[in-house]
């Protein structure tokens, strides 16, 4: 499995998008903490690009690498191997190689410019929103056989997540707003891995003293250490259910 | 001049210098006022003295010689100045009496007039120095700090009640409930205090009409600087700054008119002002940078008038909760408007309209504050940008500035 | 050594595979031929485990191959179309698959060398044309010397040089008493190869005979004579 996992991340890291993304996110990351006055704000700023960006570049990259492939896994699937195992080095070599470029990108220039409890936080929730995004590409592709519309329902989720669901969120509060569901959107945000990884970081950053009481609540919650281990553990599970479920799909479906 | 000189001489010559200390004739401060008659001057050496509390009875000069420590042992008021014209000068005071019932200072004005309290350090006292009833009253110079962290267990560091034409000037406050405290407190200056990390407020202001506060420096208070239910009041060339946290401000004004606030700076705040039932309010050339809130005005407000100011930086620049405007903006510069200028006389052809879709949102349900830096809500604000719908029609900038003022 | 009992496949609206049964043993070289569409790729498919079939049952070497894979070990398999991840070169494909299933058995690299692909092994798939990547699929086919070599369309897309080696190299092959099964829809090609025949259409089993057999059976010396003369007969 290690094997198939190595050719496929050199694959993967030698290809022209993944390197376009990688050069991307670095001088995007440079420019803000370069432009910005101070360096917490260039932080914020770059909130914005990893909750947009890399979601997109990793869910459209990983559908459509699944599907070029599709040739690729049958020669692999003929060969002595457990399907499990094929899969699994496919997800792991398009996870690896996406937070590689991910990490480049961002992780080193907060490095250089924000080396401390924050930072860390923000490169490990973008390379966990890397990998969970690879996940439910993965999903996609092998519940649909069709390429093009297998990129749609990429595209779709991506909407959905980051945009649909806050816009659904937004709805709720206004529909509720006679009562009090500061707690309950604790609870809500876990459904969005995107959601969920924003207000971690804002939490931990000055800002979150703009967000009132809602942000009391959710500080209350996000602060503690269990809450901490309790929101990373959830963003854990995004990545391991879609992983489950399309490793499952993927040992009974006819290629 | 030659008879005014000798006049001066003789007068000096009938008061007496008392010396207080070590080796110096007398021992302690209360014996040393005792002995004085109006008009004495006593000088204190250093040394530490457990007189629990003085009463300065007499029109006196009391002045600390390198800066002697009076210690109240947590349990006395230090000094209580009952007599006009009095001057405490130059001591450190220590350690004052913490009551729950009385509002213990360190040194305490009762109801006398042009008394003078300079050059003090105040340390570790419930209250710092309390004027209550003073008229035509100096405090300048001292500094003050407090250590006790519950807001309950702490006293204001310069309080000032019921009182007339004060001059507090160049005082250094820390650690306090509120910096400067004033009730009832009319026709008076706060000039070139710094006031920061309090509790509470850097500096509170209540009922206190026709006061100038001057070229202050308030920083990192627990709730920044109130100014409520007084009129006439003029604010200029402050500085208010990093007042950050949930309930924090820059300044909050509430039940405020006819006042100035000119030349002031606000940066790095939750809300650089913070605006409720205020009216007839010219705000000049004020900055505002870096706040999370440039300015809140709540409906509640009117004739605000805000001009050549510049906002830079902020989250949001202007938020409201109502949609009557009844407050004016003109040529302020907005970092954030994006019009153009094509007859190059230095004003936007487009009005800017400083209040975001996503701020009246967040006005309307505060929860919403949940979707902070979401892509969504860049979205609606474009959206809003483009065809305004909920932001009030009237509140708008009809001749922004293209470039910063200063 | 593999056979294959009453498979049926269904895919959505089209019958992929409908009651199939055959068998296949050592030392024979079968041709599965039929129309576009008759089910061939998807028996393969079947017996490689890349298709599960809906009802019967496949075995290799008597075992039932469901969910089982070791049995791969000994097969060969040369797709239709070989498409592989675009940035790896033909070096990194060689030593990927070595890597995956080297060691056990000896390595058979006659073709790599006659295709002159250890020339090439720097290139980029990317950069190869539809037969160079024929040339690597076969290469893989037969590098590990397996049992049983499956080639689906084997000839398609390769020049008639290359072709005639990969030929030869099937005879060999054979000799050495593998099973062979190749599909074909170029019936002139197989004439020296083959020693048996299925025929499929519309994923049924239409017949599965000898080549002797079915040469005195129509009296034909061509191949496709003799399939054409007995699909007159159906």
């Amino acid at each position: 499995m290690k094997k198939i996992i190595k050719y496929v991340m050199t694959d993967i890291l030698r290809n022209r998008i993944v390197m376009i993304y990688t050069i991307f996110l670095l001088v995007t990351s440079f420019s803000v903490f370069s432009l910005e006055d101070n360096d917490s704000k260039g932080l914020l700023s770059l909130l914005n690009i990893i909750l947009l960006i890399v979601p997109l570049v990793s869910i459209v990259f990983s559908t459509i690498y699944v599907y070029n492939s599709a040739e690729f896994i049958e020669l692999l699937v003929s060969q002595p191997l457990k399907r499990k195992s094929i899969w699994l080095s496919l997800f792991a070599g398009l996870a690896g190689s996406l937070s590689i470029a991910f990490f480049v990108g961002v992780g080193i220039p907060i490095l250089l410019y924000q080396a401390n409890a924050i930072g860390g936080m923000m490169i490990g929730v973008g390379v966990l929103l890397s990998i969970i995004f690879v996940a439910i590409a993965m999903l996609a592709a092998v519940l649909t056989r069709d390429k093009a519309k297998g990129i749609g329902v990429a595209i779709l989720l991506w909407l959905y997540f980051s945009i649909l669901f806050d816009g659904l969120v937004l709805f709720l509060l206004f529909q509720f707003a006679d009562y009090p569901l500061e707690k309950a959107m604790i609870g809500i945000t876990a459904f969005n891995p995107i959601d969920l990884s924003r207000i971690m970081i804002l939490l931990h950053m000055d800002v979150s003293a703009m967000m009132g009481y809602t942000g009391a609540i959710f500080k209350e919650f996000f602060g503690t250490a269990i809450g901490m281990v309790i929101s990373f553990g959830v963003l854990l599970f995004w990545v391991l259910l879609p992983v489950w479920v399309a490793t499952r799909k993927f040992n009974s479906k006819d290629l | 001049m030659l008879i005014l000189s000798l006049f001066v001489c003789c007068h000096l010559a009938t008061a007496n210098t008392w010396h207080v200390g070590k080796g110096k004739g007398l021992r302690s401060v209360n014996a040393a006022i005792l002995a004085a008659a109006n008009g004495d001057t006593i000088l204190v050496y250093a040394g530490t003295y457990y007189e629990k509390n003085i009463i300065v009875n007499k029109k006196l000069l009391l002045k600390g010689i390198g800066h002697p420590v009076l210690d109240g042992e947590k349990k006395y008021e230090v000094i209580s100045v009952k007599a006009n014209g009095s001057v405490i000068d130059g001591f450190t005071i220590v350690h004052s009496g913490v009551s729950s019932m009385e509002d213990m200072g360190g040194i305490k004005i009762y109801d006398s007039r042009d008394v003078v309290i300079q050059n003090n350090i105040l340390e570790d006292t419930f209250f710092g120095i309390y004027v209550q009833y003073g008229k035509n009253c100096t405090v300048q110079n001292n500094q003050l700090v407090s250590y006790n962290p519950e807001e309950q267990q702490s006293g204001n560091g310069i309080h000032c009640w019921k009182s007339d034409s004060l001059r507090i000037i160049g005082n250094k406050i820390t650690g306090h409930r509120d910096g400067i405290y004033f009730e009832f407190v009319t026709n008076s200056i706060i000039w070139l205090n710094t006031s920061f990390k309090n509790i509470r407020y850097g500096l509170h202001f209540m009922f206190s009409h026709n006061d100038a506060y001057i070229a202050n420096h308030f920083r990192d208070n627990g709730a920044g600087v109130a100014v409520m239910f007084s009129h006439g009041v003029k604010m200029y060339s402050n500085v208010f700054e990093e007042n950050w946290g949930d309930a924090a401000y820059g300044l909050l004004l509430k039940e405020i008119s006819d006042s100035y606030i000119d030349g002031n700076t606000f940066i790095k705040n939750t809300s650089g002002i913070y605006m409720e039932g205020a009216s007839r309010i010219h705000m000049q050339k004020n900055l505002f940078k870096n706040n999370g809130w440039g300015m809140k005005i709540q409906a509640s407000c009117m004739d605000i008038e805000v001009t050549l100011n510049n906002f830079i930086g902020n989250t949001f620049d202007v938020s409201t909760n109502g949609s009557l405007v009844l407050n004016s903006f003109n040529r302020n510069y907005w970092d954030k408007y994006d019009g153009y200028d094509l007859n190059k006389d230095k004003i936007g052809d487009v009005p800017y309209r400083p209040v975001s879709m996503y701020s009246m949102i967040v006005e309307k349900n505060p929860p919403a504050m949940l979707l902070f830096r979401s892509f969504i809500t860049s979205l609606l604000d474009k959206t809003e940008k483009v065809i305004p719908s909920l932001t009030p029609e009237a509140l708008k900038d009809n001749s922004p500035l293209m470039k910063r003022l200063f | 050594m593999i056979i294959a009992s009453n498979v049926s496949k269904q895919f959505s609206r089209l019958k992929a595979l409908d009651n199939v049964s055959v068998t296949c043993n050592k030392g024979e070289c079968i041709a599965l031929i039929g129309p576009n569409g008759s089910g061939k790729t998807t028996l393969i498919k079947s017996i490689l485990g890349m298709v599960v079939p809906d009802s019967g049952f496949i075995t290799f070497n008597g075992n039932n191959i469901l969910h089982s894979w070791q049995y791969r070990n000994k097969i060969g398999y040369m797709p239709q179309i070989g498409r592989y991840p675009e940035n790896m070169t033909i070096g990194d494909v060689l030593d990927m698959m070595m890597d995956i299933r080297g060691g056990e058995n000896e390595l058979d690299e006659d073709l790599i060398h006659s295709f002159g692909l250890d020339l090439l092994k720097r290139k980029r798939m990317r950069t190869l044309s539809g037969g160079t990547r024929q040339k690597v699929s076969a290469s893989l086919a037969f590098l590990f010397d397996p049992e049983v070599l499956i080639l689906d369309e084997p000839t398609a897309g390769l020049d008639p040089v290359a072709s005639e080696i990969l030929k030869e190299k099937i005879i060999s092959e054979k000799e050495k008493g593998k099973l062979i099964l190749i599909t074909s829809h170029v019936l002139s090609e197989l004439d020296d190869l083959v020693t048996q025949i299925i025929y499929m259409q519309d994923g049924k089993l239409l017949f599965h005979k000898s080549i002797e057999a079915l040469r005195s059976d129509t009296g034909e010396e061509k191949l496709a004579k003799a399939i054409a003369s007995v699909m007159i007969n159906f």
